[in-house]
Parts: structure tokens; C-alpha cells; sequence
């Protein structure tokens, strides 16, 4: 583990009576990508706008570079952020916007030109120098803010939610190019999105956000693979939750008695009796025209939806909960409105506390 | 291929344009019949002759604006303009931090605030101008609150002067300097704000550079709408200023009134029209490029 960059204690925001960030405990590493992920309104912009310096914690410690700033005004805080509104100055042209940072800090015109151009070329915007903001797509916009707020050579960027605006296919390119452009420079990006997708094509971690609470921080693939709250398995990726009772546990193999019929799953530290989710990822459902040994739920096929790489298929069980399988290639033995059984490898899903652990 | 593209171009915005025409219509008969036909009486008039009952001879003639060239119609224009200009510079700065004020609150507040603002703007001005009068007469509440301080020993001399016109001009004319620079500042986003802080700028710096040139169209508004009539008002410098301090607003009201030299206020209406011009030219300029920077 690396040296952390930014590190917030006990953080606490109160926005009058509404308790936005709740002693919000984060370290965040030199070099890494951390997304704070979460629904609207899960206290992640607020959170990144106390980093900034725009809002300030109503108590606790902020510390950037080993200092502390909770006292520090934005403009003496050496982070810059890129907003989602790109935030572009309109009455300037795309080089005095590029330039404002080091013009602020009188470094000298030559200097300045230079590193206006090498940002430019950054951010593949050469040639646009003396065009105003209005005149410029949404994805230049963007690409110019980026460079604005790299040119002073900050050690961690902020981003709030910087591709939002975008279309589908410009947001999946700038997502690359963005990545790219982190591992390139090797500087700390903190990035705030909505959209579980981006978070996972970019982070190095993720921080999934929920009522200004962190639920889990991890890499990727442990946040998908083990997520340890119901609302982090609904919230990345896709998920078929069952509610349950632990009828027996022995060997990390649990036998779980939900209303749609009893299901094993693998998982640790539960007694008999407990309730609990199951979480299965609709990748790992199998469906098959017999039950299986271990156990096996009948459901009826309801419809298909070609996704293009992936097939998914809605099951109704037995007590119509729909359940979720997606497949690389359409299973043709398998017709709407046949009946089927589900079954999953128990290893594969996902045991989870009833009552939501909160880190 | 090249060649029959701009024709069919052509055709095209001509197309577009005439129903915008038929749109202004029945605005441009408005503006023909109670702007344009009154304004060229007015200049008409000006190159008329004043006959010896004060009405007017239709004989051609440069008299009125010969009787322009003579020296206290170039102190009392000077004298206006000054007193106009002074007006316009104090609005500005009591109107500024004001509107900046009500713009950053939320709506429901700003528009209380802006309501305390119209409040006394929908008050007839002849009564607010007495009010003020009352106010600050030799025996007035003022002047008595004053001696009874012990500030001053014998009453102070208020109304008739320059000092009296200026607040009459001031409280008059900040509605109208408040409003759009409101309307301005409220438009800027506060998010360029935080940028201009987050890239190392002070609060100084960031009015300097950001808040300041991106609220400019509404300061020049703001500039437009109280100089113009400040110029030109007469109720105001008629009332607190007694009629012993000339303004080229009451001269203009005195030619056609009283002293009945008809030619002679046309001309100065003229002057007077033609200043105003200027400014309006000057700022749709300024308007213009203003408003391709400012979204």
C-alpha cells in the first residue's frame, strides 16, 4: 500500500438540519484512481467538494499532501477539480482559460505559452487556442477544462461527475482516455459518478456511497465479486437478492430457506436461524430442464432480451419473483413460457448480512 | 455546384425574414406612430422660427440652435451631464454590492428584496420628492434632530441645492440600477466562482476577472437606464433644486412652458436626443459582444 495523498477523520457535513456525510473516514493513496460511487444525494460530490475546499466539514480532519485544510480557502489548496458543468470561463478564449491558473500565479508569459500548448496538446485540443467555449462540443469542453485544471501541475485531481453530460460513446472514450491520461501523468485522481459502469472501467478502488455512509471500498472486481451489503450488490452491476433464513451451516456451505424455495450458498460467521441475503450475479444463474442434486428452484421462462454480446433471460419462480441470467449465447432448447429449474454454483453467490454493515 | 449554392441560400433566409417583418408589424406601427412621427415634429420644429406670441412661424431657420452655441447652454449641459454622471457612478456603487446581495440569496428571499426595492418606486415620485422636501426643510425633522444633537447651531440649508438633487436623483434611479445588474449577477454561475478559486484565485481577483466581465452587460444596462433619464429629468431638479439650479431637463420644460420658445426647446431636445444616441449606440456595441460571451 502506498502513501496516502488524502485522508479524511471523522468527517462529519451538515447541511442545516440534513446529515449529508456521516464521520466519513477515507484514505486515498498516491497514484490511485478512487471513485466515490453512489445514488444522488449519498453525500459523494459533498464529500469532494470538502476536499476542494467549496464546502467546509462541520468537523473533523482533512488532510491533503500531510497537511491539514480545513481551515485553508479553495484557492490556497493545491488540488483543482474539473466540474461537471465543465465550468468554462465565456467571456475568455480556450488559451486564457487554459492559462488562467498559472496567469493567477504570474508565472511568465513565455512560461505560461508553453505549458498552455503542451496542455493543449494533452488533451488533443491543439489549434483550438483562440476559440470561445460556446463554439466548442461538449467533449472539447471538457477535454479543455481537464487541461485547465491540470496545468498547475496539481498531485490530485478532482472530478465531479466531469463526464455526466456526455453521450453514451463520448463518455466510453473520454473513460479510457482519462485512465490513460492518469497512468500517464501519475497523478491521484478522485472521481465522483452515478454510473456503476464508469466506476468500474476507471477505479483503481471504489468507494460505494450510500446516506453520506462509505458501504465498502475495494478494488473492482472485490466490490462485484463480494459485495457485503444488499444495496452495494443491487448498485454494481446487476443482481438476483434473495431474502432468507439460515436453516443450516457447516463446512462455509449454507442452506437458506427463502420464500421461493431453499438455496445453498457459501459464506462465513452465520448461525442457523440468522436471516440473510443471497446474492447472485445473473452470469452465474444456470437453468436447466431438470433439478439438480444440490437444489434447484422451478421458474417459467418469461421473455428474452438480445443485448447484442449478451442474452438475458427473466424467470418467474415459483411465487413470481423475477429472476435475471444473462448468457454470451442464446440457449435455443429454452422457449417463453417453458418451465425450467434454476440452480447456481453455491460458490459463486454471495452470502450477506441482514443488517446492512456499516464500515 | 459551388455557384448555385449562396442563390438558393439567399432565397432561404429571405424566406425566414418576411414573416419576422409581419411579426414587428404591428410593433413597428406602435414605434412609427408614437415614436418616430413625434420625433421628427420635434425636429421639425427645431428648424422653425419662434414668433412673437411664442407660437410657431414654419419659416426656416438655425436661430435655435445658433442661441445652443452660446456659453450657459454649454455650462448648464456640462452642469447636467456632470450631475447625471455623478448620479449614474453613485447608483452603480450602492447598486452593485445590492444586487450582488439579493442575486446570491435564494429566490424566495431575493424577490422580498427586490419588492422592498419597487416598493417606493411605485410610489408616485411627486410624493416621494415632497417627502423629501418635508424631510430636510429649514424647520424639517432633519434639520431638527441636528441642532437638538448639537451637531449644528443654526439650521442647515438643504433643499435648492445640487447636494438635495443628487439623493432625489439617487433614490429615483437605483430601481432602474439595481434590476439589471440583479438580473446579471443572478445569471452568473456560481460554479465559475469555484473554478476561478480552485485555479488559485483570490475573492479580489476572481471579481476582477470573472464576476466583473461577465456581468458587464447588466452594469452597462444598469449605465444606460439611470444616465438617460438623469439626463433628462426635470420633476426632480424642478422640486429639490427649487428651479435655481438649472438642469438642461428644466430648460427644456421652461422653453416649451413657460418662456413659450418652442424652436428653442426642440433643439435642445435634439441635443439632448442625440446624446442619449451616443450612449445607446455605444451600448448595443458593447451589447453584442457581449452577448456571444455570455450564454
Amino acid at each position: 500500500m502506498g502513501n496516502s495523498i488524502v485522508s479524511l477523520q471523522h468527517v462529519e457535513k451538515w447541511f442545516g438540519s440534513n446529515h449529508v456525510v456521516k464521520d466519513m473516514n477515507l484514505e486515498i493513496e498516491e497514484g490511485e484512481f478512487l471513485t466515490l460511487l453512489g445514488p444522488s444525494g449519498c453525500g459523494k460530490t459533498t464529500t469532494l467538494r470538502m476536499i476542494a475546499g467549496f464546502e467546509d466539514a462541520t468537523s473533523g480532519t482533512i488532510e491533503v499532501q500531510g497537511e491539514r485544510v480545513e481551515e485553508k480557502e479553495p484557492f490556497q489548496r493545491d488540488v483543482n477539480t474539473v466540474f461537471q458543468n465543465y465550468s468554462l470561463f465565456p467571456h475568455m478564449t480556450v488559451y486564457d482559460n487554459v492559462a488562467y491558473g498559472p496567469m493567477i500565479r504570474k508565472v511568465p508569459k513565455d512560461e505560461i505559452k508553453k505549458r498552455v500548448t503542451e496542455m493543449l496538446e494533452l488533451v488533443q485540443m491543439s489549434g483550438y487556442e483562440k476559440r470561445k467555449p460556446d463554439a466548442l462540443s461538449g467533449g472539447q469542453k471538457q477535454r479543455v477544462a481537464i487541461a485547465r485544471a491540470l496545468i498547475n501541475n496539481p498531485r490530485v485531481l478532482l472530478l465531479d461527475e466531469p463526464l455526466g453530460a456526455l453521450d453514451l460513446k463520448l463518455r466510453k472514450q473520454m473513460q479510457i482516455e482519462l485512465k490513460r491520461l492518469q497512468r500517464k501523468l501519475d497523478i491521484t485522481f478522485v472521481y465522483v459518478t452515478h454510473d456503476q459502469e464508469e466506476a468500474m472501467t476507471m477505479s483503481d478502488r471504489i468507494a460505494v456511497m450510500r446516506d453520506g455512509v462509505i458501504l465498502q471500498i475495494g478494488k473492482p472486481t472485490d466490490i462485484y465479486d463480494h459485495p457485503r451489503t444488499k444495496f452495494v450488490a443491487d448498485f454494481i452491476g446487476e443482481s438476483n437478492v434473495f431474502e432468507g433464513t439460515v436453516s443450516r451451516a457447516a463446512g462455509g456451505l449454507l442452506t437458506v430457506e427463502t420464500p421461493q424455495g431453499v438455496v445453498t450458498t457459501c459464506g462465513e460467521g452465520f448461525q442457523p436461524g440468522e436471516k440473510l441475503y443471497v446474492s447472485i450475479r445473473p452470469e452465474f444463474v444456470s437453468i436447466g430442464p431438470a433439478a439438480s442434486e444440490s437444489f434447484s428452484l422451478p421458474a417459467k421462462v418469461k421473455d428474452f432480451i438480445y443485448m447484442g454480446a449478451v442474452t438475458k433471460t427473466s424467470l418467474d419462480l415459483a411465487d413470481g419473483k423475477e429472476i435475471k441470467l444473462s448468457r454470451f449465447e442464446a440457449d435455443s432448447a429454452v422457449h417463453e413460457g417453458d418451465g425450467v429449474f434454476v440452480s447456481w454454483d453455491p460458490a459463486r453467490s454471495v452470502a450477506i448480512k441482514a443488517e446492512e454493515v456499516q464500515q | 455546384m459551388t455557384e448555385t449554392a449562396p442563390p438558393a441560400a439567399r432565397k432561404k433566409k429571405r424566406g425566414s425574414s418576411l414573416p419576422r417583418l409581419a411579426q414587428a408589424g404591428p410593433v413597428s406601427v406602435w414605434m412609427v406612430l408614437f415614436v418616430t412621427i413625434p420625433m421628427l415634429f420635434i425636429i421639425y420644429i427645431s428648424f422653425m422660427t419662434r414668433n412673437t406670441f411664442g407660437g410657431i412661424e414654419y419659416k426656416f431657420s438655425l436661430t435655435s440652435y445658433k442661441t445652443l452655441l452660446d456659453a450657459i447652454y454649454f455650462v448648464v449641459i456640462a452642469k447636467s451631464l456632470k450631475v447625471a454622471l455623478v448620479t449614474t457612478l453613485l447608483c452603480l456603487l450602492l447598486g452593485y454590492p445590492f444586487a450582488y446581495y439579493i442575486a446570491r440569496k435564494p429566490p424566495q428571499v431575493a424577490s422580498k428584496l427586490i419588492m422592498l426595492i419597487m416598493i417606493p418606486f411605485w410610489t408616485n415620485s411627486l410624493m416621494r420628492l415632497n417627502a423629501w422636501m418635508l424631510l430636510f426643510q429649514t424647520n424639517g425633522p432633519v434639520n431638527n434632530a441636528l441642532l437638538s444633537l448639537g451637531w449644528i447651531s443654526q439650521p442647515h440649508k438643504f433643499i435648492y441645492t445640487d447636494w438635495l438633487v443628487m439623493v432625489g436623483l439617487i433614490t429615483n434611479m437605483l430601481p432602474f440600477a439595481v434590476l439589471p445588474m440583479y438580473s446579471s449577477i443572478e445569471k452568473l454561475q456560481n460554479s465559475l466562482l469555484e473554478a476561478s478559486a480552485d485555479l488559485g484565485a483570490r475573492p479580489s481577483v476572481t471579481f476582477r476577472k470573472v464576476t466583473l466581465p461577465l456581468t458587464f452587460p447588466g452594469i452597462f444596462s444598469a449605465i444606460i437606464l439611470t444616465f438617460i433619464p438623469a439626463l433628462g429629468i426635470y420633476t426632480v431638479t424642478d422640486m429639490l433644486g427649487g428651479g435655481k439650479v438649472l438642469y438642461i431637463g428644466n430648460i427644456i420644460k421652461n422653453q416649451f412652458g413657460v418662456i413659450r420658445n418652442w424652436p428653442l426647446g426642440a433643439a435642445l431636445s435634439v441635443l439632448l436626443l442625440l446624446i442619449t444616441a451616443l450612449l445607446i449606440f455605444i451600448y448595443t456595441r458593447f451589447a453584442r459582444i457581449e452577448d456571444m460571451e455570455v450564454v
